[in-house]
């Protein structure tokens, strides 16, 4: 009866799961081996080709760039992230105020933010202008359309999802904890190492997977904050789909960045075989 | 003075109250010493200075003679047992009672976890995490990680209270004998005049941020020197300014010679197997309760008797 009412209840979620992951899945897995129509689309007969492109210094480049990218705006969102979400867990009565302002970007779609970095960063923006006023700097600094600019991008829209499973772990500790390690002789960063930051393991887990994963397959903030000067993976998938009309290769790439993606998960189940807390 | 812990004048003010009014206390070595109070009278404040995660407002806390209180609490040698453990969830038994061994000198420190843990009977246990553990488990892993270190005072918060009541009083008893075996002082907190009667040497008995009355036991419980000492220690009788202890109340049918004894009448009497609860009204009003044997043979409502006491057994208080 409990186990009818369970597969009942699932059976919606289910269903539109197959519908809008599973049935696009299979047309992507299928495209990614098929060869390209001449106005888009796909034709036969089956081929390999679209894979071997990854042998192309080029496109092996792209991915390789997009792993970097990602992972250094993951490292870049831990280092700032674990200082703002230690803040945050000892804030006492602030807390809530505290947490409200990390998830106030919400609120605001992340088209119009990554627009107001725009407006801040380019030469005539914010930022240059009041360097030139100040007369710190004779001609505009490049703030915009490049690496730098693509980092910032992905690291501001990506913190609070570093903040929040930090945050989550960081508050869950007893505080008893570390006065028990200072009286056992830990000085504080001896304690901060020893206890803070394993207690804290499982929340710099979940909170790396939650950027990583999104940063690699990024693609408005690397197209609008990068100008096209810098492709990744996404903008990279996006032209094959539209500008080169090469569907195939672009099925390809996106399934490999999946395939990545599902590696990596499957590390950090296996991990998470191993005694946790 | 040749306290081995002494704190001198300590006073500790939050905001908007003060946990410690000038408290003054000397505790000797290798003494098991009970600070004694209600809650809210600064028992756990001195505790938490003594192991330096607070900071007096003012005073000193001095250790063999050396001031104690300007040292962060990573460099004074003595460990606590926190009410809750405080165990590191994220290690084992055997992690958590090395976990301090890092920052002292090597060898010795090796054979004293050897020694803890065979004392403590935790070899079975050590590859376990804490939450694999009873509650008198992670009690004695938390007393095994303090006592490895070999602190010059071990400060124990309310080391009992988070115990099955029913496993309270074994525990008590391996505490103290544990206490007798390491030789180290012990510094206890708690509000159960019970556990500090039968667990300490000497007892500090706190009130509103000062030391109410510091003795034996004995002293404590026979000789209080003020009524909350004595009506916080157990039950007492007030006739006028005389206190006397339920037990030493005495209920007779004849007055006896050379003794006090005041008219009185039976109001009831409760059997309650190994004695009887006697309650009695005096003359003038005052009311008594009697804790007497059940030998002693059996009393009716309205009966007239003598309350009567032995002399010594009089408590006399100050105010």
């Amino acid at each position: 009866m409990k186990d009818r009412l369970r597969t009942l209840a699932l059976a919606p979620a289910a269903a539109l799961l197959a519908a809008t992951v599973g049935f696009p899945f299979l047309i992507l897995a299928a495209y990614a081996f098929l060869s390209r129509g001449a106005y888009g689309g796909v034709m036969p007969p089956w081929t390999l080709e679209n894979w071997q492109r990854f042998a192309d210094p080029l496109y092996a480049g792209i991915l390789a760039r997009s792993f970097l990218v990602a992972a250094v705006s993951t490292a870049l969102c831990l280092v700032l992230g674990f200082p703002l979400a230690l803040l945050l867990a000892r804030a006492g009565r602030w807390k809530n105020l505290l947490l409200a302002l990390v998830m106030l970007p919400f609120w605001t779609s992340l088209l119009v933010r990554t627009y107001a970095w725009m407006f801040l960063l380019r030469d005539t923006g914010l930022v240059n202008t009041i360097l030139l006023r100040a007369g710190l700097t004779s001609e505009p600094l490049p703030l915009l359309y490049n690496w730098g600019a693509v980092v910032l991008g992905l690291v501001y829209a990506h913190l609070p999802f570093m903040v929040l499973p930090l945050y989550a772990a960081l508050e869950r500790q007893e505080p008893h904890l570390l006065e028990a390690a200072a009286d056992l002789g830990a000085r504080e960063w001896q304690a901060f190492w020893r206890v803070t930051l394993p207690l804290a393991a499982p929340g710099i887990r979940a909170g790396v997977l939650l950027v990583f994963i999104p940063c690699l397959g990024a693609f408005l903030i690397p197209d609008l904050l990068g100008g096209g000067k810098t492709i990744l993976a996404g903008t990279l998938i996006q032209n094959q789909f539209t500008a080169s009309r090469d569907w195939p290769f672009g099925s390809a790439v996106s399934l490999a960045l999946m395939a990545a993606v599902l590696a990596l998960l499957w590390l950090e189940v296996r991990r998470r075989k191993e005694p946790l807390l | 003075m040749g306290a081995h812990l002494e704190l001198r004048n300590l006073v500790k003010q939050y905001p908007g109250h003060t946990a410690l009014a000038g408290l003054s206390l000397g505790i000797r070595e290798g003494e098991f010493f009970a600070l004694l109070g209600p809650s809210g009278c600064g028992k756990t404040t001195t505790l938490r200075l003594i192991a330096g995660f607070e900071q007096p407002t003012s005073g000193e806390i001095l250790l063999r003679g050396a001031r104690l209180d300007p040292l962060p609490p990573y460099q004074r040698n003595v460990s606590t047992v926190f009410q809750s453990y405080a165990l590191f969830p994220h290690l084992t038994v055997r992690e958590n009672i090395e976990f301090g061994l890092r920052y002292r000198n090597g060898q010795a420190a090796r054979r004293a976890v050897d020694e803890c843990v065979e004392m403590l009977g935790l070899g079975d246990k050590l590859g376990r995490y804490p939450r694999q553990l009873s509650g008198g488990e992670k009690q004695r892993v938390a007393l095994a990680r303090s006592l490895v270190l070999r602190p010059d005072v071990l400060l124990l918060d309310e080391p009992l209270s988070a115990l099955d009541p029913n496993l309270r009083k074994q525990v008590r008893g391996e505490l103290r004998a544990l206490q007798r075996r390491v030789g180290i002082t012990f510094v206890f907190v708690t509000h159960d005049k019970e556990e500090a009667l039968s667990l300490a040497d000497r007892i500090a008995l706190l009130r509103g941020g000062r030391c109410e009355q510091l003795g034996t036991p004995q002293d404590l419980y026979l000789r209080p020197r003020t009524r909350f000492a004595a009506s916080f220690l157990g039950p007492v009788n007030w006739i006028g300014d005389v206190g006397l202890r339920p037990e030493a109340t005495l209920v007779q049918a004849a007055p006896p010679p050379g003794s006090p004894a005041l008219a009185a009448r039976v109001r009831a009497a409760l059997f309650l197997g190994n004695c009887l609860h006697v309650e009695a009204e005096v003359e003038g009003g005052w009311r008594v309760l009697a804790e007497v044997s059940r030998f002693n043979g059996s009393y009716e409502p309205g009966q007239p008797v003598y309350v009567t006491w032995r002399p010594e057994d009089e408590i006399r208080v100050r105010e």
